[in-house]
């Protein structure tokens, strides 16, 4: 129960007087199981790039799934990225930094583990991108040193004697995989080991019926061995993410870290990938779908952040919410791929099955590459005004005057809208000028762009298409940002 | 019904069963029970502390039939009061539900709701093969059969380990087993040899015993490929296209040709081509495939695969037929004939006319012996009297060498 107070102490406090110094670990091994936690100091910045890099890598992960990317396309990316950002070199590599490498690796492990021990959903999603970047490094891994890390642990199995191969010959023969060519794979299977484990840690192999089973046990050849690894790692993350969840409100906690723990796993929930952290690497006008939440606070129309709000609170939106709102993102920029990521990872409590039999065919239709192939338009305000109330109409009409008041006034106050500007918004809504009233939401919202009141959307023009709205929002928005860049370099 | 509970309903065996020792433990406490009630009103998340506890429930809300759930990590009942996430089910016994309606397609005597003895045969096959693929391959010894009151026959294991599984673990054994895919518009619904010529071993030790089946339920009994229709499903299942055109011309004289006949036939195609040649093994392989699809236990995948699955208790009442869901023992399962399964009503008559004599002798106060043993519940009650006494026993064992352990 200490242990995990004393690793948070050593993790955060540089200079706390609680623990000494540990002297650092070795890691005779790229691989890791991450037994035991990094005891030693480490500053404050230290702590949060060895989080950031790594979570960049498990995000780039997560969205490889989610863009059915193949194994091997996943392998490269996430090698290429783990170049990148997390650098993990083999003992025979002539570098000298490969104690700081693991060490970072080790790190940020940790860091992510205590940032996402937090709820079941969060704790899923970091078991299988990590168990993932576990299996892309166990087959990178140069062979000799593989050897090194598998004896360097008890995987508790036991190896299958000469005589129970001799036993159970014709058994093992026709469940072992191999060469196509009958003789090769005899031959192969002669020399092979097998090992016995209870079948319970080798489900993966069992459901295939690629292992030979009795009386309980698996017998698993040889070359198969790394399911047993893998599942070994899940089942030891998994556990210690559950230990870290019940010690982490015992924690005496100092007021820098839980900010920063708060952060990495909100980014990792909107899934900051390293196109979006630094956009000049590609094409910075293409937009990508981890941006969306980010531009729907800054850029959007009421109507659609609502939408996209009800979106991230229920994972879900109806038909004709999902419609509106897709066809908005296709037309302000969003190409088909993102988008098919962007709704995958908003239905998050949906199974991919579901997922891709329900929904990619409709998204993919509004994109006009199904069904009869339309181009369809997004759909302006004079249609989202018409149909009766819901929650993807238009807010300035559907919503009653008080809800209308209060949900300007949450979304909005951070853009500079004050309770002062209701009554004239009121006015306009009252009147049955929707239109009038949402420019000047606009208006008022970008003033700090320098829009003046009866500027519009430029040249006194008044909001008649959500994306007008969005596009010339995110227009003012551009010079501003090179400024930025300029004061900073200045 | 509300007699049959009050008098007749072994709460005290089936609370031996769950809970696997005497002592009340968290195996029934925190256990789900639920309720279907008169007018399909369904109750869930109920748990007692007791089977007098449960009986008290039952006899109070007289359900049609109530159902068993997974062991939570606390009280059901006190569901609401449980930390938000920190309910989710633990423990199960690994089950199993084979139901009749699955052999719709292949089953030529009955259909739908419907069941006979010569379709229980299809059951028995299955539960021979299921039987031993568990015991043998998985290594569990705690099964329990129990048939499900009409067309239906459900496998409850207690072992320890098939407790604990988790629900990954529940689908692998499941993909383990499931042999048979796919809807009822593919012809052919096998999924076997993956990259391989030879049959995975679990099938190729029990292919000699589906064989026998084949021959006796499949070709002489069940007469399945003996009109045009079924000789053109077994054509549909041969992957040679001279060998099909031959057959088709062979009995396109003779319609009515019975399915014995067609089986020796199709084997004489098989035997004219060169041995050891590749279309001799493909057809070989297509001909085990055609067994294996006919023979092999078509399981309900769901219900097992998550621990959260209720499944009816045993002894319960089938609503529609009257039958009691007793249990089954495996080895005698080709006798099992469903349609001598007593009734609530019948066992209700049996108390009566028994109740005449024995009030008789006995004068007043409470029977001796518990009133179930007076009908033909008798033999089935001891059936689970018995496995609960050897899980008992295994727990008792484990427990004690658990306790040596420590030392």
């Amino acid at each position: 129960m200490f242990k995990g107070g004393e690793k948070k102490f050593t993790l955060n406090d540089s200079g706390s007087p609680h623990v000494g110094q540990h002297g650092f670990l070795k890691y005779p091994t790229r691989l890791n199981f991450y037994d035991d936690a990094p005891l030693f100091d480490i500053s404050i910045e230290e702590f949060e790039t060895a989080a950031i890099d790594r979570l960049r890598i498990l995000a780039e992960i997560e969205s490889s799934a989610a863009r059915n990317r193949t194994w091997e396309e996943l392998k490269t990316v996430t090698n290429a990225q783990c170049v990148k950002y997390l650098p993990l070199n083999s003992n025979t590599a002539k570098n000298n930094d490969i104690e700081s490498e693991r060490r970072k690796d080790h790190l940020g492990h940790f860091i992510l583990r205590l940032a996402f021990c937090r709820s079941e959903d969060l704790r899923r999603r970091f078991i299988k991108a990590e168990t993932t970047l576990f299996k892309v490094r166990y087959e990178g891994d140069v062979f000799s040193e593989r050897e090194q890390f598998l004896s360097s642990r008890d995987f508790n199995w036991v190896p299958v004697t000469k005589a129970e191969k001799q036993e159970h010959w014709n058994e093992l023969l026709s469940s072992y995989y191999g060469s196509k060519i009958e003789a090769e794979r005899k031959k192969a299977f002669e020399s092979e080991k097998y090992y016995k484990v209870k079948w319970t840690r080798v489900p993966d192999l069992v459901e295939k019926r690629r292992v030979f089973l009795a009386g309980g046990w698996a017998f698993v050849p040889g070359r198969e061995q790394s399911s047993i690894i893998y599942h070994e790692f899940e089942v030891h993350i998994e556990k210690a993410l559950e230990m870290t969840a019940r010690m982490l409100p015992r924690l005496d906690e100092d007021t820098r870290l839980m900010p920063i723990l708060d952060n990495l796993s909100q980014g990792f929930l909107a899934g900051i990938s390293s196109e979006w952290s630094n956009p000049a690497g590609e094409n910075p006008d293409e937009l990508k779908a981890e941006m969306i939440d980010d531009l729907s606070k800054k850029h959007f129309p009421m109507c659609m952040k609502t939408l996209h709000d009800n979106l991230m609170r229920d994972n879900h939106l109806k038909h004709f919410g999902r419609l509106q709102y897709g066809l908005f993102l296709k037309v302000l920029g969003l190409p088909i791929e993102e988008a098919i990521v962007f709704w995958r990872k908003s239905f998050s409590r949906m199974t991919d099955d579901k997922f891709n039999k329900e929904h990619k065919y409709n998204i993919r239709h509004s994109y006009g590459l199904e069904g009869k192939r339309a181009n369809y338009p997004a759909k302006s305000c004079l249609q989202i005004l018409t149909p009766g109330p819901s929650d993807h109409g238009c807010p300035y009409r559907h919503y009653s005057a008080e809800n209308l008041q209060s949900a300007l006034l949450s979304t909005y106050s951070q853009s500079g809208l004050t309770s002062a500007d209701l009554p004239e918004i009121m006015a306009q809504v009252k009147a049955g000028h929707f239109h009038v009233a949402c420019t000047r939401v606009f208006e008022i919202t970008h003033s700090f762009r320098g829009v003046k009141k009866g500027e519009g959307i430029g040249g006194g023009e008044s909001v008649t298409h959500p994306n007008q709205y969005a596009a010339r929002s995110m227009e003012l928005d551009k010079p501003q940002v090179e400024g930025d860049a300029m004061v900073i370099e200045a | 019904m509300l007699t049959f509970y009050r008098r007749l309903y072994p709460f005290k065996a089936i609370f031996n069963w769950l809970n696997h020792e005497h002592a009340p433990s968290k195996l029934f406490n925190q256990r789900e029970f639920a309720f279907t009630l008169a007018g399909d009103v369904y109750l869930r998340y109920q748990s007692f502390n007791s089977h007098d506890d449960l009986k008290k429930q039952v006899c109070q809300l007289n359900p049609t039939r109530f159902e068993i759930g997974p062991v939570y990590s606390s009280k059901p009942r006190d569901k609401k009061t449980a930390r938000a996430g920190g309910f989710h089910p633990i423990m199960r016994e690994l089950v199993f539900d084979i139901d009749m309606t699955d052999y719709d397609p292949i089953r030529t005597c009955c259909s739908g709701a419907g069941i006979c003895k010569r379709c229980w045969a299809f059951i028995s096959a299955a539960v021979h093969v299921l039987d031993t693929a568990i015991r043998e391959q998985f290594g569990y010894e705690q099964l329990l059969w129990v048939y499900s009151g009409r067309r239906g026959i459900h496998l409850w294991i207690s072992d320890k380990e098939a407790m604990e599984l988790t629900d990954q673990q529940r689908k692998a054994l499941v993909g383990w087993l499931t042999v048979i895919q796919g809807g009822g518009k593919e012809s052919k619904k096998l999924s076997i040899r993956s990259g391989m010529r030879s049959l995975p071993p679990s099938l190729q030790s029990i292919l000699e015993h589906l064989a026998v089946v084949f021959s006796e339920l499949i070709l002489a009994d069940q007469n399945c490929f003996g009109d045009k229709e079924g000789g053109e499903t077994l054509l549909q299942l041969i992957p040679d296209a001279g060998v099909v055109v031959a057959l088709r011309k062979l009995w396109s004289d003779d319609p009515s040709r019975h399915s014995e006949d067609r089986w020796q036939d199709f084997k004489a195609q098989i035997r004219s081509c060169d041995k050891g040649s590749q279309q001799r093994l493909n057809l070989t392989a297509a001909m085990e495939d055609i067994i294996i699809q006919y023979t092999y236990p078509r399981l309900d995948a769901e219900v097992s695969k998550h621990r959260n699955h209720l499944l009816k208790a045993p002894f319960c009442v089938h609503p529609k037929t009257g039958r009691i869901c007793v249990p089954v023992n495996p080895k005698t399962i080709d006798d099992f004939d469903p349609e001598t399964v007593p009734t609530v009503g019948q066992l209700l008559r049996e108390l009566d006319e028994t109740q005449v004599t024995t009030e008789g002798e006995q004068g007043e106060g409470r029977p001796a012996v518990a009133d179930w043993s007076r009908t033909s519940l008798k033999s089935y009650v001891e059936m689970l009297d018995n496995h609960a006494k050897e899980i008992m026993g295994e727990f008792r064992k484990e427990k004690r060498a658990a306790a040596d352990e420590s030392w």
